[in-house]
């Protein structure tokens, strides 16, 4: 009884970063499930917002409503109270690199796809990418090359004898680090949901239909039950990695735009 | 005989020790929230969207450790 408690799972391979390479559709190089994800994700957020913004009432309709709430929800939430004075420049970037981010992180639960597409890395470099350029490039329209550089290495008010050692430090931060954190947390949130939902599932598969032992069916049948409550979770943490991505790609715009105190 | 083996790579409990730093952190940080929100529930929006903010800035470090367990995922 004891040996066939502590080793039930011979012959089950546990799901690991090779469960992530999926096979091209179609043979069609390049065009896997991510891609297909991704462009269908352009037709419903294209769809969706010009639904929206064509017929618009003064009274909304539930549609229009939903429409409005997500857009306010970006302009006051987002950008307003991170850039501050000049934020309705960057409304339009943010309103769709929300909804493009919420919409593909809400593949991972959907039916049909159940795959989030930043879970494939080079998306999520791809956004942090674009953030990155966005926020440099607006920094250094607003104060010049040398007035960006020296305004994000070197914070005011820091004393002189400190400076070999600040210098350094924000350099790493702000201009490198930054980026490889945007993405890697997108990724990685993406990345860890996906394989905990793969492992309560196939685990729960094998050890209902494929142990012997009844104990361990039983645990099976909990584990099934138990990935409904994963399935929230990452429900959960799709809408909220959407709204952090956003939200530090808003407040990098800011700092950057921001003026000496 | 031993009585239970253990195979593989060791860097699922790298990640294990690199999640304890994150862990603590984004508990203080959500202390830290509820307690200004009993002293001042007014505040709590503004509070929140911080916390959020910080919560986001701690968590990177679970995510990279995530990362590095998978890089080096050698057995």
């Amino acid at each position: 009884m004891g040996t066939t408690l502590l080793v039930p799972l011979e012959g089950f391979r546990p799901p690991g970063a090779e469960s992530f390479d999926l096979p091209n559709i179609g043979g069609i190089p390049h065009f896997d499930r991510p891609m297909l994800m991704a462009l269908l994700s352009l037709v419903v957020i294209i769809g969706f917002w010009a639904l929206i913004s064509r017929r618009m009432r003064l009274v909304p309709n539930k549609g229009q409503f939903v429409g409005e709430f997500t857009y306010n929800f970006v302009r006051d939430g987002i950008a307003r109270d991170q850039i501050g004075h000049d934020f309705k420049k960057y409304v339009p970037w943010l309103v769709g690199l929300f909804s493009f981010l919420l919409v593909n992180n809400i593949w991972e639960v959907f039916p049909f796809f159940v795959f989030p597409t930043v879970s494939h890395i080079g998306w999520a470099y791809g956004l942090a990418i674009m953030s990155w350029v966005i926020y440099n490039v607006v920094g250094v329209r607003k104060h010049g090359f040398f007035g960006y550089f020296r305004r994000s290495v070197l914070p005011s008010g820091v004393p002189v004898a400190m400076w070999p050692i600040v210098i350094p430090i924000e350099f790493l931060s702000n201009i490198i680090l930054r980026p490889i954190t945007l993405s890697l947390r997108l990724f990685g949130n993406m990345f860890a949901g996906h394989l905990l939902i793969l492992i309560f599932v196939t685990g729960g598969e094998y050890l209902l239909l494929e142990s012997e032992s009844l104990l361990n069916n039983a645990v099976g049948v909990l584990s099934l039950i138990f990935s409904m409550a994963i399935f929230g979770l990452e429900l959960f943490v799709a809408a909220f990695q959407a709204y952090i991505f956003t939200l530090l790609s808003a407040q990098y715009v800011g700092a950057s735009l921001a003026d000496e105190h | 005989m031993t009585p239970l083996e253990l195979t593989g790579s060791v860097s699922s409990l790298g990640y294990g020790l690199a999640a304890i730093g994150p862990g603590i952190g984004v508990g203080i940080i959500f202390a830290a929230v509820i307690q200004g929100t009993a002293r001042q529930p007014e505040a709590r929006g503004a509070m929140m969207g911080t916390a959020w903010i910080g919560f986001a800035l701690t968590e990177a470090l679970a995510m990279i450790g995530l990362a590095m367990a998978f890089v080096f995922n050698v057995s």
